[in-house]
């Protein structure tokens, strides 16, 4: 560890992820950040993430949500990430908008549920999922921002590995986090 | 000749020059959604909004005075542009990955020039059905911002009137001159001006879906500042 650089924390900050309602393309941004990663894990370690396997987020100093809402399981996961992190951040268009799942939400969610699992050519007797183990479904899906406060927002389908890197090592050495220089984008 | 000051800047205009047109001919931006050189001034966005001898006015309608303090590249006329694109996204539904105006819209566009990360508000999330009735246009409602260019150039231009904004407020949606609604249904043509003014991806072509790859379309290399300044000089 004696390389990590000088500017490293005295303590490692502590970090989590989840996916909500994504893709884990944000995720696999991410990982899109290269050799960037051996700087990043003398800074951080990290606990709820698909990384770890950690399944319960505990106290941490930065998390990060991919994805927005669209399930009573994803609220809780993104309260319980509130509660814990002192930092959260909205990673990608679905949590900071919605993004693809909430193009769902001009139909009612009944019609959609139907017309996947009823009416679908080649299904018959279909029936709607409703095993109490499954999530319900909310009738709209939402940013994450419109359920818990947020305190930044990375938007991009997915942001690249350059604008996530930019973002964290602002975020980690203190700066308010900044996308410039063609790193904000929307798609 | 005539000059007032924008952000402590001389700029000269002729009389009856809007405090946008003048900064524009000076090399100055000051940013614009519904306003077309080719038009009379709508008024409507509001994204050209500067500080006026202490008072808020568009600058695209407002013709410039004499001695006038302007103020518009501020942090606090920004902040209230950032606020307007907000509130735009969330009338509509902007979801730019899949949208084929991506990368050269404005809207989009002005929302990287304000460095807009979030929508901030509640999302509306309405319901505006497509039009794909034209053979060779599709009418995407969800992006609609009511800059009514397209009323504009169909009916002073193309000499058509085939669209019309109805309903106000919340309510406020752009309609089809047709008896059944649809574009089909109208002698609307690809070669018409309206067909091509639309700064946002409502109005597109179709059989060209995403022609540009990324990195190469308008607002890839460029920011809308710089290219408005641009075309201006051209
Ligand atoms: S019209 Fe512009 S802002 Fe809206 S979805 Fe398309 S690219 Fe995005
Ligand atoms: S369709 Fe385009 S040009 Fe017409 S009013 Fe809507 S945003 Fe403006
Ligand atoms: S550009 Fe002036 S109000 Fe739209």
């Amino acid at each position: 560890m004696s390389t990590a650089p000088t500017s490293a924390p005295a303590r490692k900050l502590r970090v989590a992820t989840t996916s909500l309602a994504g893709c884990f393309g944000c995720h696999m941004s991410f990982l899109d950040i290269d050799e960037h990663l051996f700087e990043l894990v003398e800074l951080v370690e990290f606990d709820r993430s698909p990384l770890t396997d950690i399944k319960e987020v505990g106290p941490c100093d930065i998390g990060l949500i991919e994805g927005g809402v669209c399930n009573a399981e994803n609220v809780h996961v993104l309260r319980a990430f509130r509660r814990q992190c002192k930092t959260l951040i909205a990673l990608g268009a679905c949590a900071v908008n919605g993004g693809l799942p909430a193009q769902r939400n001009h139909l009612s969610l009944s019609e959609c549920l139907r017309e996947v699992y009823q009416f679908r050519p080649g299904i018959e007797n279909g029936q709607i999922p409703n095993d109490p183990e499954l999530p319900l479904p909310l009738d709209k899906v939402r940013p994450i921002h419109e359920v818990v406060r947020i305190d930044y927002f990375l938007p991009g389908c997915p942001p690249s590995g350059p604008a996530i890197w930019k973002f964290l090592t602002d975020l980690i050495a203190g700066r308010t986090p900044r996308l410039s220089g063609g790193l904000l984008h929307y798609d | 000749m005539k000059q007032f000051l924008l952000d402590g800047q001389p700029v000269p205009f002729e009389d009856g020059q809007s405090i946008l047109e003048a900064a524009r001919q000076a090399g100055h931006y000051i940013p614009s959604l519904c306003w077309h050189q080719d038009f009379p001034a709508h008024g409507s966005c509001k994204l050209c909004i500067v500080k006026a001898a202490g008072r808020h006015v568009s600058a695209c309608a407002t013709p410039a005075k004499e001695g006038w303090e302007v103020e518009s590249d501020t942090p606090e006329m920004n902040g209230e542009r950032r606020a307007l694109l907000q509130m735009l996204f969330v009338e509509g539904n902007h979801f730019c990955p899949s949208c084929e105006k991506s990368g050269n819209c404005e809207l989009q566009a002005l929302g990287y020039e304000y460095e807009m990360l979030t929508s901030r508000f509640r999302h509306f999330f309405p319901d505006r059905p497509v039009d794909a009735s034209h053979p060779d246009v599709l009418l995407d409602f969800n992006r609609c911002i009511f800059c009514e260019l397209c009323v504009r150039a169909s009916r002073d231009v193309d000499g058509k009137a085939v669209f019309a904004l109805t309903g106000r407020g919340i309510n406020k949606h752009l309609v089809v001159n047709a008896e059944s609604g649809r574009l089909g249904d109208t002698d609307f043509s690809k070669d018409d001006l309206a067909a091509r003014i639309c700064p946002v991806g409502v109005i597109l072509p179709k059989g060209r879906g995403f022609a540009v790859p990324i990195g190469e379309r308008t607002y890839d290399g460029q920011s809308i500042r710089e290219q408005k300044l641009k075309e201006e000089e051209s």
